[in-house]
């Protein structure tokens, strides 16, 4: 696939995930992280760090900061500058400052029909457990063992609105804990 | 954890509507601008030769050289909370200052040669506590709508704040000032601004990381 109308088809998927498209949200996210593990792969054994836990580290990054993305710009150069300050503050915490350029980034981040589409990684797992039990059981309930929101709700005998605003926390912590941890 | 598993949890926190950071950004200058209005009608009171001194260049002139310097600082605060835009042109924001010394300089040329007088003006230490104070309220609230952004430069993004921030907070302390003199300006507005826009610019470069 060519990269211009690989570009556009992102900028839609995200436009129709801003406005609550969930499938599309699901396809972007997917598209971005195999593509983010074939562009990531060198920069991140540079910086001393499995693939794996950078491309999640990008993708909640991405997801919490969805509201600097401007709808209709492409997407690349936005999912760069973001994969670009986690390398660059990997590197910071080691005490090294390398040249991390965004546009050998973004020429790298396209979609990859033969990247692995799968990959396992561990630093979110340990700050998982680390999560009051309640936090930890939604999350565990939603991205492990697949439940959506209302059916968590309904296991757990609670509100869908508490099970969301639960989640939502628990992403915003696990994000700043990666931040802080390593 | 699978990153499939991941993705899963961030659709389903998808939910809620995404606010842009630039709309996000001016409901936070508003809010603050009117909590600051609030604060002036309060605690104090426009000069009492308002209506006089609209018709002078001077005091028009000191509203022109506060409302440049936060027009030009909010001109580039979306950019610069946004991860790849970086900070914008910073060459804008020289904009007020020059007006600033341009007036000084006319003023010293001009003016009679009283110029301590008027540097030292009657109310320095009011500008200096004042103008913080009615510029806390924006800043907070700029601040806390930029923990949302994703700044490629943190210390930065915080220093606009500052100069949106105190910009504002001049503009209303403009109003009850009575000295008008450039010098007065220079000095003192500008050490309150400044004060303002450091302390952002510190506040930024550890609360704006992400």
């Amino acid at each position: 696939m060519d990269q211009v109308s690989d570009e556009a088809r992102w900028t839609t998927m995200l436009e129709l995930a801003l406005d609550g498209d969930a499938s599309a949200y699901q396809n972007l996210l997917q598209g971005l992280a195999s593509a983010l593990r074939t562009a990531l792969r060198s920069r991140a054994r540079r910086a001393g760090l499995d693939n794996e836990d950078v491309v999640q580290e990008v993708l909640l990054a991405l997801h919490m900061k969805r509201s600097t993305w401007v709808r209709g710009t492409p997407v690349a150069p936005w999912v760069a500058a973001i994969a670009r300050n986690k390398i660059v503050d990997a590197h910071r915490r080691r005490g090294s400052r390398p040249e991390v350029s965004i546009e050998n980034i973004v020429e790298t981040l396209q979609t990859d029909d033969d990247g692995d589409t799968v990959g396992e990684a561990h630093d979110l797992e340990r700050l998982l457990a680390k999560l009051p039990a309640k936090q930890r059981l939604i999350v565990s309930e939603i991205s492990l063992q697949g439940y959506t929101a209302l059916e968590t709700a309904r296991r757990l005998n609670m509100s869908e609105v508490a099970v969301r605003v639960s989640l939502h926390r628990s992403l915003k912590r696990l994000s700043a804990a990666l931040r802080g941890s390593r | 954890m699978r990153t499939e598993a991941l993705i899963r949890a961030l659709v389903a926190d998808n939910k809620r509507p995404v606010v842009p950071i630039s709309r996000m950004l001016l409901m936070a200058v508003l809010s603050g601008m009117a909590f600051s209005a609030v604060l002036f009608g309060i605690t104090l009171h426009v000069r009492t030769d308002i209506w006089k001194a609209i018709g002078t260049v001077r005091f028009d002139f000191k509203l022109v050289v506060t409302l440049t310097l936060a027009v030009t600082a909010a001109m580039g605060l979306p950019r610069s909370a946004r991860p790849q835009d970086g900070n914008g042109s910073p060459w804008t924001l020289a904009a007020s200052p020059l007006l600033v010394a341009l007036a000084v300089a006319v003023d010293l040329l001009m003016g009679p040669h009283e110029w301590l007088r008027r540097l030292i003006g009657q109310n320095a230490l009011h500008c200096l506590l004042l103008i913080p104070m009615l510029s806390l309220a924006p800043a907070i609230a700029l601040l806390l709508a930029l923990r949302s952004g994703a700044p490629l430069n943190p210390k930065a993004a915080g220093a606009r704040a500052g100069l949106l921030a105190s910009g504002l907070g001049a503009t209303l302390y403009a109003l009850t000032c009575p000295d008008d003199s450039p010098l007065f300006i220079a000095t003192w507005y500008t050490m309150a601004t400044g004060t303002v826009t450091a302390l952002c610019a510190y506040i930024g470069r550890y609360a704006l990381r992400w």
